[in-house]
This record gives structure tokens, sequence and C-alpha cells, in this order.
């Protein structure tokens, strides 16, 4: 009598599998779209975090091993073992792509301190690959941030920091002021991000006349936001642009 | 309505007897993971610090209910069974249908109560923390102006709480609340309380598989048709546990779209009534 039971309980379990496909198939592709769930659990990672540790992250605890690695990580820092971090660093984003901090924080400490630290090292005599190895750090750093725009394009935070490495690191002025345009375009932004696209926009050769009118549109919007950097800015780009007199913007 | 009150009335005692059973002494072992972790983190930033506090809180109250769902389920059959109360119970006019509904009842007000006192907890533990780095940002930026310190608030805050965490607990309780149900349809037929046990941990790794599985069966180019049978297979018998895996994201910050969560709550309730019915269909055919 079960097992005719347990047969039509089979069957029916099958029968509701299929109907549940399209349902199922629905959500992943939502999920995709929202940018959830998008962790890529790969052979790459599974050489990386081990047997248990791929076994948890595939079971649904991807973020407590990721906070987990994150303290390996630190650890790895006091002990200034550069190569290390920027392991643990990928497994981690790659563990939990949607976190901001995790990102943010890996790219600072590849281009900011293993960058300095590789600048620095006495046991390499060679000062000209210290500056490559001090490069290498920087494209780590602006790696990370670049790949966590892609798995979050809808925070302002990355783009900031990616404008802020462009700037200060690579002096691409032009690169970082397109990405402080981008930022500021994410409707949380804070409205520093058009003032800094402004800036860097000035110091980028051919982009004058668009630094102007940008900044001029900030000016526009009153008090606020008339920082003393802004009025040098455009002070600078009226004399470069030739702006007749009457349309300049106020001495105080 | 004798039998719904009966129904309620087997859920009021199941719940009561897993209460008894002390099964909430692993909250201890959550508020010293919880608290912890909050005070080992300390030397973080407050957004590493938040992260972590909210990726160990809610995968172990993940892994919590899990296996309450799971060990809960899997023994009161065989335990009633043991004792000889089912037989007591079935002999009065109840019928098998209730006593399994009474069952699940009792089982599932017990994962709510678990996540609701876990869920307690941790948003004490953050909001003590988010007071404490909020005092220190007050101190730090005292001479700073307003705006300054408005932005620097909201920033603390905004890493803290948000109205996500809602969805990613109703998440965990929807997926424990499937565990228990499949766990009682593997009991209704299993001879022994490890064997379902055994069972149901099996289930729930290879569930977290099946949307791999679905995939490679309905994507269909150039694999073996022996191993597309198994694809199927798969994706046709086992649940679809990753899509209840929101709570990485949740954690994160990212926003669930109302859409999508009501969307994965139903699947979950599906799934729930699904196993239930089945449990139920093999229950009644089941010699005591």
């Amino acid at each position: 009598m079960i097992a005719n039971r347990l047969l039509a309980a089979m069957f029916l379990l099958i029968l509701s599998g299929g109907a549940l496909i399209p349902f199922q198939q629905r959500l992943a592709t939502e999920s995709q779209a929202a940018h959830l769930r998008k962790a890529d659990l790969n052979l790459d990672l599974r050489e990386r975090i081990g047997q248990m540790g791929f076994l948890a992250a595939l079971s649904g605890f991807r973020s407590p091993l990721a906070a987990f690695l994150w303290i390996e990580a630190y650890t790895a820092w006091e002990n200034t073992e550069w190569g290390r971090m920027a392991r643990l660093f990928d497994t981690v984003t790659t563990l939990q792509p949607r976190s901001i901090p995790y990102w943010e924080n890996a790219a600072w400490h590849m281009a900011y301190n293993a960058s300095v630290a590789a600048l620095q090292n006495e046991k390499q005599p060679s000062e000209a690959l210290r500056i490559r190895a001090q490069r290498q750090y920087f494209q780590l750093g602006r790696d990370f941030l670049e790949r966590g725009i892609r798995n979050n394009p809808d925070h302002y935070l990355l783009y900031r920091e990616l404008g802020v490495l462009l700037r200060d690191k690579f002096e691409d002025h032009c690169a970082a002021a397109d990405v402080f345009l981008q930022a500021a375009a994410i409707p949380d932004a804070p409205s520093y991000c058009r003032r800094f696209a402004a800036y860097e926009m000035a110091k980028c050769p051919g982009r004058e006349r668009e630094a102007y009118t940008l900044g001029r549109s900030i000016y526009d919007q009153g008090d606020k936001q008339r920082m003393p950097s802004l009025l040098v800015t455009l002070r600078e780009l009226e004399k470069k642009l030739d702006i007749p007199p009457a349309d300049r913007i106020k001495s105080k | 309505m004798k039998s719904l009150q009966g129904t309620w009335a087997i859920g009021r005692n199941t719940f009561t007897e897993l209460v008894r059973m002390k099964v909430f002494y692993f909250l201890l072992i959550f508020a010293l993971l919880i608290i912890g972790n909050s005070a080992f983190v300390a030397k973080f930033s407050f957004q590493e610090q938040f992260q972590m506090l909210k990726d160990i809180s809610l995968g172990a109250m993940s892994v919590f209910t899990s296996l309450l769902a799971i060990l809960a389920t899997a023994n009161f059959l065989p335990k009633d069974m043991e004792d000889r109360t089912i037989y007591t119970i079935l002999a009065k006019p109840v019928p098998r249908f209730s006593y399994l509904l009474g069952k699940l009842i009792g089982i599932l007000l017990l994962l709510a109560l678990a996540i609701a006192l876990m869920t307690g907890l941790f948003l004490c533990v953050l909001w003590l923390r988010e007071q404490g780095v909020l005092a220190e940002t007050r101190a730090q930026l005292r001479g700073s102006s307003a705006e300054e310190i408005a932005l620097a608030i909201k920033e603390v805050s905004r890493s803290t709480f948000n109205a996500n965490l809602v969805p990613g607990i109703a998440i965990i309780f929807i997926k424990s609340a499937l565990l228990a149900s499949l766990t009682l349809f593997l009991s209704a037929f299993a001879t022994s309380g490890l064997f379902t046990i055994l069972m149901s941990v099996a289930i729930y790794f290879i569930g977290h598989l099946q949307a791999t599985a679905r995939a490679y069966w309905l994507a269909g180019t150039d694999i073996q048709w022996w191993s597309r049978i198994m694809a199927a297979l798969v994706a046709l018998v086992f649940p679809d546990l990753q899509a209840f895996n929101f709570t990485d994201d949740v954690i994160a910050g990212a926003g669930i779209p109302m859409g999508l969560f009501l969307q994965t709550f139903t699947l979950g309730i599906l799934y729930v009534v699904i196993y239930f019915f089945l449990a139920a269909l093999v229950f009644s055919g089941r010699e005591l």
C-alpha cells in the first residue's frame, strides 16, 4: 500500500517540479536583471577556498565565509603580505560581489597601501622595478573598482573612488571627469560628484568649454554650491576661454 | 471546525513539546557568536564592522533555522511512535491529515519564534554598535559644520539598518519552512530519524545546485543525452534552494524589488504546500 502511495507521490513530485520550472526560470531571470545572486561559483574559486569552503558557498553561506576571509585578509595586512591580501580580496569579492565596502577597501589597500610599500621596498634595489610594482598595484586597485562597478552599477561610491584613483594615481583627468560624471548621474549621489567632474574636465585638454558650462551650471545653483575651488576653476576657465567680462561670474 | 480545533491543539502541543526540549539553548551560541564577533571586529572601519556583523548574524540565523527545521521535524514521527502517543492520538477521531498538519504548524511556530528571537538579538547588537559608532563620529566631527555631521550620521545609519533586512529575514523563514515540510515528507515513509536527517541534508546540498542543473538541462546544447536526463531529474525532483539565497545580497545592502520578494515567498509557500500534501498522501497509507 505504502509503495503505491510512494510511487504516486514521486510521480506528483516530478509533475509539480515540472510545473514550477517556468516560475523558477522567471525568478532566476528577474534576479539577474536586479543584479542579485550574481556570485560566480566556478572551479577557480573552488581551488582558492578549498572543498569545504566551496561547499559552504554553494549551500548559501557565502556571506559568513566572505566575512571570515576578510578577517584573514586583515591579518595578512598586519603582516604586510600584499600578494596574499590581493588573492583573499579577490576571493571575498567573488563571494560577495554586491558588497560595496569589500570592493572599496580592497581597491584602497592595493592602490594606496600596497603601492606605497612596493615603492619603498628595500629588498628591491632597482628603482625601475619598484616603480613598475607600484604601477601594478595601482592597476590592481583600478581593477577592483571597475569590477565592483560592473557588479554594482547603481551605487555612486565606487565611481567616486575610481574617479579619485584616476585623478590622484593615474593623473588621467579626462577619464576621471567621465567617471565623476557617471557618479553624479546616480540618484543618491552627493552634489560634490558634479563639482569634481567639472574640476577634472577643466584639466582635460580640449574639454575646457564643456568644463565651463558644467561649472557654470553648478555655480548658478546658488551660494551653497559656490565653493572656493569652483570659483578659482571658473575664473581660470574664463581667462582661458576668453569669456566676455559681462558674462563672467561675479568677483567678490 | 472540530477537526481544525484538533489540528490547532496538536500544533500547540508540538510547539510546547519542542520548547521543553530546550532547543532554545542554541540562542546562547548565537548570542555569543554575534556579541563576540561584534567585539572582535572593532578594529575595522564602521562599514566593515556592520557588514561583518550582518554576514555572521544572518548566516548563523540561516544555519540555525535550517538545522532546527530538519532536526525537529525528523525526530517527531519516530519519537511519537516510540512512546506510542501517535496511537493514542489517531485512535481518537483525528484524521492523519490533521495530525500531520498540526505537527507542521507546531514546527513552523517554533521556527517563527526562533527567528523572531534571533532577529531581536541581532537588531539589539546592531543598534548598540550603531550608537557606539555614532558617538565616536560626533566626537570626531565636533566643530564641523552641521551639514557635514548630518552627512556622516546619514552614512553610518545607511550602513546599519536598511528596510531590506525584513524581506531577507522573511526569506530565511520561508526557506526553513520549506525544509521542515520537505523533512516531513521524508519522515512520512522513512523508517528511522537518522535516515530522514541524512536524506534532508543531502537534498539541502543538491537543492542549492538545482538551478545549475536546470540551466544545464534547458540549455540542452552539446551535452550527452544521459547527462541531460540526469540534469532534468535533479531539476524536477529537487527544490530550487538557490532561489532563496537573497540574504547575501541583503547583507551587502542591495535592494530587493518587492515583486521579486513576493514571487520568491510565493515559491516557498508552494513548496511547503506541495511537500505537505505529498507527506499526507504517503502517511495516509502507512501501516502503524
